[in-house]
């Protein structure tokens, strides 16, 4: 590193400040960092291109030669994979679940954040740090019980249950980030709205819900994808062959399958899982790595 | 605003106040809307996650085998025969040993490879972060969004002893040396089916899949840092390596901090990865976890006490662990 900047001591007399020429460490460094951010970035992108064109080719194909492109652009794999494997089932299961989970934890995540932001009351110090303890509540403690209480509900093995479950774990996530939120929504608003004789519900509904949606839309796309990639849950409380989700699927057809047998389909029903999430990356890139950033809803 | 006689829940007389106060008396309707908008969300809160918490650490104390099964207390009984058992204690040494090279590798990997996207630009002149940055941002984060049952199956494929692609890309120069004249055999490892290798293979999965996400994370905490601190730094002659380390680092180091948990936290859990790459815990037990097998002890013996015990060790060792990484990073703060 010493040399770089005895490059630069040197040189830095002679170049104007706007268009200096690049030192020569410079010009390494750059080059090792490309070198390093390309090895890195084909590192992630080839087994995602390989799983995606071997979806195309026959069991035989790759097993022989895994890295030819496929002979022909053949849907077999994608076909046997959403009738016979089941993914098509799934994948509706999984729409019900995550859909259903997905409604109520913005709905009863937004109303409870509401409430803990904007009013003052009693015990509500004790409500919200009890939710944000929440976030770190290893799940795998908590499957066993709620296994039983999901039972003695009646409600192990539906599609009720399963959501109920998603959106009580989706939920101290939600709060946490709405809460910020809602707090930053100026006052005035909801004054002006009381002194028009809105009363609380309507104020939520028409006014302070439509002014968070930036902060409601970023929540919901990591509620989507926290939900979308969720197994522990399922596997425990879902165990009806008829209604597993995409996770739950895949996984019990690589174990009924083992190593050998119909890996085309398997890579179809891989890049089937994958598509929705990959999409909803495509589009939603910028709010996601946004919702990042130390000042999260700037 | 103190002139509103039509309406009963009238702000609290602190006008400055970012919250309306609860008056002594709330009407039926503000009692209605509290009623609703806290208790229903606090109600499947308390039900689905504080409640089976809770009952964790009870049941961890009985016998119980199920619902008609007796649930005896036994006090610490199922502690003493989980710490006799070979097998948790294995499982429990492969969470340490996670808990410590999971975020060592991954926070190294990203850091390094965040501070090359954003002060790896021209050393003169103002900050900037390397060409094409935001391309390798966007490529290096999307993993974090695949399934980790995907991310599982996919890097099993990837490690297959046959068709596999990590085998086949060591092949390639194999291949080539056999063409010169050379006689060695295709590699035709099964990478998880070998006891040396299996773990790291783990590691190296969820490290492919989560570094992007950390490097996002450092890459916004860095451009966060005022850009005088670092002109400053490159003006006393700092070289990179000194303004990555010495300057950058300790700017994020509560970014890294919190990384360090929630990295933690992931690598005391990894049900997924180990259930989806090695089903059984791997060749004599090689990749076993507590997560893993705490579910078979449940679901598949039925010895649901034992079982809470299990999680309820793991539990206090990740709590332990993100208070101890929480607490070293406040203390230099201090000094």
């Amino acid at each position: 590193m010493s040399t770089t900047t005895d490059t630069r001591a040197e040189t830095g007399t002679q170049v104007t400040p706007r268009e200096h020429p690049r030192s020569r460490g410079d010009r390494a460094f750059s080059t090792i960092a490309h070198i390093v951010l390309i090895a890195w970035a084909l590192v992630v992108i080839l087994p995602l291109l390989w799983t995606f064109y071997s979806s195309f080719k026959t069991s035989g194909e790759i097993l022989l030669s895994p890295f030819a492109p496929p002979s022909s652009l053949n849907l077999d794999n994608f076909v046997t994979a959403w009738n016979e494997a089941g993914i098509g089932r799934f994948f509706f299961n999984t729409i019900i679940v995550v859909g259903g989970a997905l409604v109520l934890v913005m709905l009863l995540g937004a109303m409870c954040a509401y409430v803990l932001a904007r009013f003052e009351f009693p015990g509500r110090r004790l409500i919200y740090y009890g939710m944000i303890a929440g976030l770190t509540f290893p799940i795998f403690l908590a499957v066993v019980p709620l296994f039983f209480v999901l039972q003695n509900m009646g409600l192990r093995g539906t599609y009720l249950g399963l959501i109920l479950a998603y959106v009580g774990f989706a939920l101290p996530f939600t709060v946490f980030f709405l809460y910020a939120f809602f707090r930053q929504l100026p006052e005035e608003v909801s004054e002006a709205a009381a002194i028009d004789g809105a009363g609380d519900f309507r104020t939520f509904f028409q006014i302070m819900l439509p002014l968070a949606a930036p902060g409601l839309m970023s929540v919901t796309i990591f509620n989507f994808l926290g939900l979308w990639n969720q197994y522990l849950l399922p596997v425990v409380l879902n165990t009806d062959g008829d209604k597993y989700v995409l996770a739950q699927g895949l996984k019990s057809l690589q174990a009924q399958q083992g190593y050998e047998s119909d890996w085309g389909a398997m890579f179809a029903s891989v890049t089937i899982t994958i598509l929705p999430v990959m999409i909803v990356y495509a589009i939603f890139q910028r709010q996601l790595q946004g919702g990042l950033g130390p000042s999260t809803n700037k | 605003m103190t002139a509103v006689p039509t309406t009963l829940e009238s702000p609290s007389s602190d006008a400055s106040a970012p919250r309306r106060r609860v008056g002594r008396r709330p009407s039926a309707s503000r009692l209605l809307f509290f009623a609703v908008f806290l208790g229903v969300p606090l109600l499947v809160y308390i039900v689905f996650v504080v409640s089976p918490f809770l009952q964790a650490f009870y049941y961890s104390l009985t016998s119980w085998r199920g619902v008609s099964g007796n649930a005896d207390f036994i006090g610490l009984d199922n502690y003493r025969t989980i710490f006799a058992d070979p097998v948790y204690r294995k499982a429990l040494a492969n969470n340490l040993l996670l808990m410590i090279i999971l975020p060592t590798v991954t926070i190294t990997l990203a850091f390094i490879l965040a501070v090359m996207v954003t002060i790896g630009g021209d050393s003169r002149g103002e900050i900037r972060g390397i060409k094409g940055a935001s391309i390798y941002r966007v490529v290096s984060f999307f993993p974090y969004v695949l399934p980790a049952v995907v991310i599982g199956i996919l890097f099993a494929f990837i490690y297959s002893p046959n068709g596999g692609l990590l085998n086949g890309v060591l092949n390639l120069p194999v291949g080539l040396l056999n063409q010169l004249g050379a006689d060695i055999d295709p590699i035709g490892l099964a990478w998880l089916g070998e006891r040396r290798f299996a773990l790291a293979a783990i590691i190296a999965a969820v490290v492919w899949s989560l570094v992007g996400f950390y490097m996002v994370l450092f890459v916004a905490a860095i451009k966060a840092i005022p850009s005088e601190t670092i002109e400053a730094a490159r003006l006393d002659g700092a070289g990179r390596a000194r303004l990555a380390f010495q300057v950058v680092l300790p700017q994020i180091r509560e970014n890294v901090s919190t990384a360090v948990v929630y990295m933690g936290i992931m690598a005391l859990d990894m049900f997924v990865y180990i259930s989806v790459m090695t089903p059984s815990g791997g060749i004599g037990k090689s990749t076993e976890v507590v997560s893993r097998y705490l579910y078979e002890t449940a679901f598949a013996r039925s010895q649901f006490g034992l079982a809470s015990a299990m999680g309820v060790v793991l539990a206090l060792v990740t709590m332990l662990m993100a208070v101890v990484v929480l607490f070293a990073s406040r203390s230099k703060e201090d000094r």
